[in-house]
């Protein structure tokens, strides 16, 4: 029935129902036979009146000023009624989102889903629930790209999944499972990293939409990056425990992804790390990259292990060789020397420079021989239990020394003995590693290092102690992650898309779904924002580089600015017309040869000096991303705020503040234990994606606002970008106000132009 | 509740408690298993077919139940039994597997929450598809147990909005839904245990209801909702009364918690205090007269009251529309309004051809609805932290 006919029913006043009239007498006759306008008043839904739709009739009944009109569209005739109607609904009432008009339901036959051709990148959290609600809504063209496999711990929410697919690629495990309930449509798996260059722009062209459940913000960037160039529209996604957002971005219409400024992962200053932690999260960062890399890592890399105290510049080259374990020691004098050194004499030599401590607690120093007796340490553990050494991952120090729950809290003599049990098994199940290993939330015997050291430094400085599942969550940057609000999010996101497929722009919403209820909504739709007239990635405006031009080298360029902070995976950079680096395949060896030179010479010896006001061109081919750098040059950096020691100007991204919004709770985050919100890495957030909303900043009375408030939705942490432009588009930020109704309108379109002219 | 996550097919199991002794022999058989079972702790224990289970021992009894395989039917109720005795032994600690398989989630509510969420049970009446999305997220959250009830057989919009159900005829013909649904949903999640009941929900008597923390009804007419309301209030031990109507793309929930407690976070870092919701009955809230409601009540509320009365008046079953109804709904509107004395304008007639219209469900909205449900039933499990759930 409806898939032959489409009912598109709303009230009109008499001057809008003149001009339907006006316009509908334009049409040739042939045309109104597929397109005919009916009241309702006269054909009372009456179905026989559907078997006629090829005469019009215009009674114009001046009884009532509102009349219910109906504009019957036969679909079995041609495709053109179609586009007719379409034409004739929005021209006739612009203001009125096209969707609105159809039941929501009857949709999944229409033929702008039908005919789809959709784009999903993440087959994870947010992308099973996706590719599930696609299906069902009536998509039958799906292209699927995620690199990942499937772990155990996916399971409590990747439904699509079985503990027998662990280990198997995601993306072709949900094409296999949504096809057993959906057998008859396409969907296509591509088990690749979004980033290769495979998916390039072209790529990208050949689909109505890309919808993103990603969970890193690179991958973002480069998805942002090639629809822009392909002019694909793009609806985006994010999720963290019980939040969750999407967005759309549509070139030219709304922002892009990059428009507006998103938390960057969490960095602290180096010198709470290596000596004045105040939080546990700083002693696992100091566990996790300065502890465990001096001595499972690369040896040569540099470590700012050793506290810098004034005396000991001169002996640095003495407290290298402490790490090292002599040929003939054994694995337990290794271990309480290392103990010994990193827990009690830094801390003394720290304790040594008075100036550091006058507002602080002291910390106090921490002998092995203090926690841990010599008969303790001999029955330290009966490694037979301690895991297989087939298996690198399986091997626990837990285990062996009979700790089996990972939730509870240990004390410092336990703590210490996880310590030393730890580096027991790494010398004696997994020696070939060590020199090689990084950190790896997987890594149990890792985690367990990490923690028992991060506990003892935290005994130290008077920080309460955590248990193992929660610095895991801190160390692996762990996102919370929950079945429910990927569903919803989901549910939005193909909301977003199918009227992302109708062209209905008035009513694309961003929406944010709340953990509370707040002013009576879970779900809040917000207008998108209008594009950044400044950002540097949607409209060409060229950034300023703040650099020493003659300490820099290029390399450095290329690492923390071209890498790091423009996500550019394929870099060419140029200067005019000469060419300084480019990456790609197609190079002969004289050109790598030359770019390899170029990358160890400073700025301003480069073959064409980069100098102050040198403008810079950087391009991606594979993004088709081109961005131009002012260079300018400063003689000094801060070394603690400004540890690139370059600046980059104009760049769309909040800079972190050190410590101070660290003691703010985290608003919008109190579904995890205080403990853990408490020490939770902002970095999580950014990875998710999610901009938080400051739910605070919502006035919880419930009094209403007159008119836009830039206060509303703030993103977090608060903007304190200088950049005027991005200011004035969050003050575009409209919360829908819900006057009149508090339920999450989506489509409704009477009650929504309702509220545009109130704003208005 | 016992961690019996691991699907191989195994066929030996070693039975061993701390003492390295053996209590059970290696490959013992399964009635070997069973009466050891039943010497150790007089329990009798009951199986069908073949089926292995793998049991850790300790002193005080059993640890903790490692494995098991065979077909999961035959299994249950073995399982089932030896649920039982853990829970006594051990008490409340999550096992391993727990742990691993919802690490991400219990970073989101906490290690007790997860342990109060698998010891609830759950009632559902009503297989569509909002109500598959809410099973579904249970069902991954961990919940102890989902009894489903849907004796109705497959249909095309079933097929079209309930992801749960295969598409083959030729799997899913002499099948009722909730047995279809049933299949799945012990997929997502073994350590669930998923089953189906067969009766007339009418007929059941108030103690059927005993067994089951929350009771969700969806798909029925509102006076069978009272009913099975005013059965759930009457028992002794507080049961949750959720319903949920989805159509096209508007959704209702409905949620009847009793007396709630919950904290209350005190203002300005204040100390928390605690609050007590009493929650109507399904009939309060919904023969509240018009007039006297808030302002700000969504007009679906009256919406929805309108089309439950035109199907009540007209013996249809929930969600059986088609287009001829418009008038007669809209006449009806115009009745009820006058009844409560209220201006016809209360109810928009365009939202009342929505729900007549599209009465199917619409995907997308299933899912944010079925979303929104489950995290209701999480967080009346959570009264120590700061939700409230009006």
């Amino acid at each position: 029935f409806h898939s032959c006919l489409l009912f598109l029913s709303f009230p009109f006043s008499l001057p809008r129902i003149r001009k339907l009239v006006l316009v509908h007498q334009r049409f040739s006759l042939e045309d109104r036979l597929f397109i005919s306008l009916v009241p309702c008043s006269i054909l009372q839904y009456h179905s026989h009146s559907f078997t006629f739709p090829l005469f019009a009739p215009f009674l114009l009944l001046p009884t009532t000023t509102i009349f219910h009109w109906q504009i019957v569209i036969d679909l079995q005739l041609l495709p053109r009624s179609f586009r007719l109607a379409l034409y004739f609904a929005y021209f006739i009432c612009r203001s009125i989102p096209v969707s609105a008009l159809f039941p929501m339901a009857s949709l999944q036959q229409s033929p702008a889903i039908k005919g789809a051709k959709v784009l999903m990148v993440g087959a994870g959290g947010i992308g099973c629930e996706l590719l599930k609600t696609l299906a069902l809504s009536g998509f039958e063209d799906i292209h699927i790209i995620d690199m990942d496999t499937i772990e155990v711990s996916n399971l409590n929410r990747q439904f699509l999944f079985r503990q027998k697919h662990v280990g198997q690629s995601k993306a072709k495990v949900a094409r296999d499972a949504v096809l057993r309930f959906r057998p008859h449509i396409s969907i296509t798996s591509h088990h690749a990293n979004v980033k290769d260059s495979s998916f390039n722009v072209d790529f990208f062209k050949q689909f109505n939409v890309v919808l993103n459940g990603l969970d890193n913000l690179d991958a973002r960037r480069h998805v942002n990056r090639l629809c822009l160039a392909a002019e694909v529209p793009l609806v985006e996604s994010g999720t963290t425990g019980f939040l969750g957002q999407v967005s759309v971005h549509v070139k030219g219409r709304t922002d892009c992804y990059e428009c507006n400024p998103k938390p960057s992962p969490k960095t602290y200053p180096v010198c709470t790390i290596t000596s004045t932690p105040s939080k546990f999260v700083h002693c696992i960062v100091w566990a996790k990259e300065l502890l465990f890399a001096k001595l499972f890592g690369d040896k040569n890399q540099d470590n700012d292990l050793n506290v810098r105290s004034n005396d000991s510049t001169g002996s640095s080259e003495q407290t290298e060789d402490v790490f090292e374990r002599k040929a003939d020691e054994s694995v337990e004098h290794y271990g309480r020397r290392i103990y010994d050194h990193v827990f009690g004499y830094n801390i003394e030599q720290a304790l040594s420079n008075e100036e550091t401590w006058k507002n602080r607690n002291k910390p106090r120093p921490i002998y092995s021989s203090d926690v841990i007796s010599a008969e303790l340490m001999q029955q330290n553990g009966s490694s037979n239990k301690a895991g297989s050494a087939d298996d690198p991952l399986s091997v626990s120090a837990m285990a062996s020394l009979g700790l089996k729950n990972p939730q509870d809290l240990w004390s410092l003599t336990d703590n210490s003995r996880v310590f030393f049990e730890a580096l027991k098994l790494f010398f004696g199940k997994r020696e070939k590693e060590i020199g090689s290993l990084g950190f790896d939330k997987d890594d149990q015997l890792a985690v367990e290092f990490v923690t028992a050291a991060a506990n003892i430094r935290a005994a130290s400085f008077g920080i309460p102690l955590h248990s193992l599942f929660e610095a895991k969550g801190i160390a692996g940057n762990i996102v919370h992650a929950v079945a429910t609000t990927n569903a919803i999010v989901a549910g939005l996101i193909v909301i977003e898309a199918i009227k992302v497929l109708q062209k209905d722009f008035d009513s694309y919403r961003m929406s944010y779904c709340l953990e509370h209820v707040t002013q009576k909504m879970l779900i809040m739709p917000v207008q998108p924002f209008e594009p950044n007239k400044s950002c540097c990635v949607c409209s060409e405006t060229p950034l300023t580089l703040e650099i020493n031009t003659n300490h820099s080298k290029l390399r450095d360029f290329v690492e923390k600015i071209v890498k790091a902070k423009l996500s550019m995976t394929s870099p060419l950079i140029m200067h005019g017309s000469s060419l300084l680096y480019e990456v790609g395949d197609d190079l002969d060896e004289a050109m790598i040869a030359n770019y390899s030179a170029n990358l160890e010479k400073v700025l301003s010896s480069l073959p064409s000096p980069v100098t102050s006001g040198t403008m810079l061109t950087v391009e991606d081919l594979l993004q088709e991303f081109t961005c131009n750098i002012n260079i300018k040059h400063r003689e000094e950096f801060d070394e603690e705020n400004e540890p690139d020691g370059m600046v980059l100007l104009g760049w769309t991204q909040v800079p972190t503040k050190p410590k101070d919004d660290d003691d703010k709770p985290h608003t919008g985050n109190g579904v995890s234990t205080s403990k853990t919100s408490e020490t939770e890495p902002a970095v999580a957030q950014a990875d998710a994606g999610v901009v938080k909303i400051n739910v605070e900043a919502i006035d919880a009375s419930g009094k209403k606002r007159k008119g836009p408030d830039s206060k509303d939705i703030s993103l977090d942490p608060p903007s304190n970008v200088a950049d005027e432009a991005t200011a004035a588009n969050h003050k575009k930020v409209q919360q829908i106000d819900e006057d009149e109704e508090d339920l999450v309108v989506l489509d409704q379109w009477d009650i929504d132009t309702n509220k545009k002219q109130k704003l208005r | 509740k016992p961690s019996f996550g691991l699907y191989g097919t195994r066929k030996t199991f070693l039975f061993s408690s701390d003492s390295s002794k053996p209590i059970l022999p290696c490959s013992s058989t399964l009635s070997e298993v069973g009466a050891g079972l039943q010497r150790e702790f007089g329990f009798p224990v009951v199986w069908f077919g073949r089926c292995v289970i793998q049991v850790q021992f300790t002193d005080s009894g059993i640890s903790r139940v490692l494995g098991f395989s065979s077909l999961l039917l035959n299994c249950l109720l073995i399982v089932n039994l030896v649920t039982r005795v853990r829970l006594e032994m051990e008490g409340e600690q999550l096992t391993e597997q727990e742990t691993a398989l919802y690490d991400r989630q219990i970073r989101v509510w906490g290690a007790d929450a997860q342990r109060r969420l698998s010891k609830s049970h759950i009632f559902v009446y009503g297989m569509k598809g909002t109500v598959a999305e809410f099973c579904k997220n249970i069902v991954l959250a961990g919940v102890g147990s989902v009894t489903l009830m849907d004796d109705r057989a497959v249909t095309n919009e079933a097929l079209a909005s309930n992801f749960l159900i295969p598409p083959e005829e030729k799997v899913y013909s002499g099948k009722t839904l909730a047995e279809l649904c049933c299949d799945s949903l012990k997929e997502f999640n073994p350590m669930v245990h998923v089953s189906v009941e067969k009766a007339e929900l009418v007929t059941l008597g108030q103690q059927f209801f005993e067994k089951f923390d929350v009771v969700v009804i969806s798909s029925c007419p509102p006076a069978t909702k009272i009913l099975i309301n005013e059965k759930c209030r009457k028992l002794s031990k507080r049961v949750a009364f959720y319903t949920v109507e989805c159509r096209d793309s508007c959704g209702e929930i409905f949620v009847d918690l009793q007396n709630y407690k919950y904290m209350k976070k005190g203002k300005a870092d204040g100390p928390a205090s605690e609050c007590e919701l009493r929650y109507s009955s399904f009939q309060e809230a919904t023969s509240a007269p018009w007039g006297r409601l808030q302002r700000r009540t969504s007009k679906l509320y009256f919406a929805m009251r309108v089309i439950e009365s035109f199907e009540e008046a007209n013996g249809r079953n929930p969600g059986v529309f088609s287009v001829e109804d418009v008038p007669a709904v809209l006449q009806l509107k115009r009745k009820l309004c006058e009844a409560q004395s209220v201006s016809e304008s209360f109810v928009p007639d365009t939202l009342l051809e929505r729900l007549v219209i599209g009465s199917i469900e619409f995907p997308p909205v299933c899912a944010i609805i079925g979303g929104i449900l489950g995290q209701v039933h999480l967080f009346a499990l959570i009264p120590l932290k700061f939700y409230t759930i009006n």
